[in-house]
């Protein structure tokens, strides 16, 4: 009944760089992905959301969709060849929505109880993820991997009204979710947002705790039509360690994909 | 979503009226009333309206996209952004959009008094024909006679009067000399946002606004604009509080993702932190800034044309992608403000003046194309 699967096709340049190979686990916890104004980095998301809910592996996803609606992402994995709907009907995918997510409410007004609050709403969220997680290993869990996909942190931080201290808590406990319950985690993150003084410091805990950076960036020449932009992948030998192996290479993003290619390579 | 406008693109409606016919777009039968001009549907459902400044919505490719939010930094030099601010309200005011007007005047409404008011002759439409195919167009502003401006603005006719009499049109030029009389803008919902202690107040609004929408009007789309005037200056109570203003852009664009609105929210960049500047550049879906032109900048008015004619300068840092991973990369992102006719603003590209066969000296860039290379001592 069902035509035959199409052949594996061979993994692309961000495949090869984070050792992803054809199927099965990564041999990490935590991808940042870093982007700009300038260059958004959201198609990684995407690539990383089609790839492990492929037919290929049995992968699972726990989406978390801060920056946009369900339906944004319904519509830009369609065009990719991956029907949202349905994975998330067949217990793959579980889109956590948190677009109107706020951790102050009414009480943002008066501070004191301002703290309890956002360290509830971190623990809720945190709560939502491993329930996702347990739902999803409980009836017809075949040993798939599960992704963790935030999109993004800087949504966090607005929820939690600026308080970095609650934000790298919740992460390092979404970190030691990824030991417990074998799993890898993802996560957006608008570098230059952090790049200035006042900010630095959430960078380097953020560098801390992960064992791979992609960055996404705009050509040292400028804008173009033909190259989005530059990715540059860098793996650490330990979170927080020195840099093991570093890939740099150059993407333009489709409506069913991204290309990845070498400098040059294209004309 | 009324599924048999959904095939209905900009010059496909006058496809079969001749000269004479009323403004009846493409007959269906399954539509009873003439779909709204004031909202355009494009590709992947998206949702257009006019930002008032027929150039812009070109260059954005269709419009202000419904459920977006569109963030403009200002140039403390210059008030270009108030351009942008009362031609997007006279479009709305056009097209009777419901129109949220947030500014830190003390009084709106005086505000409210300057809108401009669409251009009422047709013959004097603009003949220019490179960044679009106007030749529809031009042909249904021909048939604009200016006796019918009066209907237009009438009375309480019904609707359907009133779009059956004049032939409407997606974006109007706006004749910024004349102004828009008391009575259009009356229905304007105004704010001001000066001394409000909290941004609470400026949220409820919104939603009110919002949920005081209605989905559609009488099986046509509707749409709503929300216009917000320098958020973050200083003369606003809340000016301190970056992450509750932060919260509130955020906010907003939760709101508004999933409704028929499109906002647009003005800002003095030299008032934000610049880690805080860029969180409200990420959080914009399409991002604008103005900057001024300097009055007598000799080297400028050496390197573009018509340099006296510029107002001040457009630039397109980011554009709203609709359901699409794929960014919109424009051929030239500056433009310049200008004033044709001395009454309506267009957006040009800024082209590079002659240089002259003697000096061969170097062109810094503008947005447009690169210099000629200078002759090689190597030749072959």
């Amino acid at each position: 009944m069902n035509p035959s699967p199409p052949p594996p096709r061979d993994p692309d340049l961000l495949e090869e760089a984070l050792g992803l190979g054809r199927g099965g686990s990564p041999p990490w916890r935590l991808a940042f992905v870093e982007d700009c104004v300038e260059t958004s980095g959201a198609f990684v998301l995407h690539h990383f959301l089609k790839r492990a809910l492929s037919t290929e592996g049995d992968g699972t996803v726990v989406f978390l969709g801060l920056a946009q609606p369900f339906s944004h992402y319904d519509r830009v994995l369609r065009k990719m060849g991956c029907n949202l709907s349905v994975q998330r009907n067949k217990n793959k995918l579980h889109f956590i929505d948190l677009l109107n997510l706020e951790f102050l409410g009414e009480r943002r007004l008066s501070n004191e109880k301002g703290e309890n609050d956002i360290e509830i709403g971190f623990m809720d969220l945190y709560n939502r993820i491993l329930r996702s997680i347990e739902a999803i290993r409980s009836k017809d869990y075949n040993g798939g991997w599960t992704t963790i996909i935030i999109d993004d942190l800087s949504h966090l931080e607005i929820a939690a009204h600026g308080s970095a201290k609650h934000v790298l808590d919740f992460l390092q406990y979404c970190r030691s979710l990824t030991s417990e319950m074998d799993c890898s985690l993802v996560i957006l993150n608008h570098e230059d947002i952090h790049s200035s003084d006042e900010a630095l410091q959430m960078l380097s805990h953020l560098d801390y705790i992960s064992d791979i950076l992609i960055k996404a960036e705009t050509l040292s020449t400028g804008i173009a039509a033909d190259v989005h932009g530059q990715m540059t992948v860098i793996i650490k030998d330990a979170p927080g360690g020195l840099i093991k192996k570093l890939h740099s290479f150059q993407f333009k993003v489709k409506e069913n994909g991204v290309e990845f290619f070498y400098p040059g390579s294209r004309f | 979503m009324a599924t048999a406008a959904d095939g209905r693109l900009q010059g496909a409606r006058s496809a079969n009226t001749s000269s004479f016919s009323r403004a009846r777009s493409s007959p269906s039968a399954v539509l009873p009333s003439p779909p709204n001009p004031g909202v355009k549907l494009g590709p992947n459902g998206a949702t257009f309206v006019s930002s008032g400044i027929p150039d812009l919505d070109t260059i954005l490719g269709g419009g202000f996209l419904l459920g977006s939010l569109v963030m403009v930094m200002e140039d403390a030099d210059a008030p270009h952004h108030l351009l942008l601010l009362r031609n997007f309200m006279s479009q709305g005011v056009v097209h009777r959009q419901p129109v949220l007007f947030a500014s830190p005047l003390r009084d709106p409404r005086a505000f409210l008094g300057t809108l401009p008011s669409p251009v009422s002759s047709s013959k004097e439409h603009r003949q220019r024909d490179t960044l679009v195919d106007h030749n529809q167009q031009d042909q249904e502003k021909g048939l604009r006679i200016a006796w019918q401006y009066k209907k237009y603005f009438g009375d309480q006719q019904s609707s359907q009067n009133h779009n059956r009499d004049v032939k409407q049109e997606f974006s109007n030029d706006f004749d910024l000399r004349k102004t828009l009389e008391r009575q259009h803008v009356q229905y304007i919902e105004s704010m001001s946002i000066q001394d409000i202690p909290h941004l609470t107040i400026l949220r409820d609004r919104c939603s009110n606004f919002l949920s005081g929408l209605p989905r559609s009007d009488g099986g046509n789309l509707s749409a709503g604009r929300i216009a917000i005037q320098s958020l973050c200056a200083p003369q606003c109570g809340y000016a301190e509080m970056d992450w509750d203003l932060v919260a509130f852009i955020r906010f907003l664009r939760s709101i508004i993702r999933s409704s028929n609105v499109v906002a647009v929210v003005t800002f003095p960049t030299s008032f934000l932190l610049p880690a805080f500047l860029k969180r409200w550049q990420h959080l914009a879906d399409t991002l604008l800034s103005v900057r001024a032109i300097p009055d007598e900048d000799k080297d400028m008015a050496k390197l573009l044309t018509g340099y006296q004619d510029m107002l001040g300068l457009l630039h397109v840092h980011k554009v709203a992608q609709n359901n699409s991973q794929v960014p919109t990369v424009l051929e030239a992102s500056t433009f310049s403000l200008k004033l044709q006719k001395r009454r309506s603003l267009v957006l040009e590209r800024l082209n590079q003046a002659p240089v002259e066969a003697s000096s061969g000296t170097s062109y810094s860039t503008s947005g447009t194309c690169s210099g000629p290379s200078k002759g090689s001592s190597l030749d072959f």
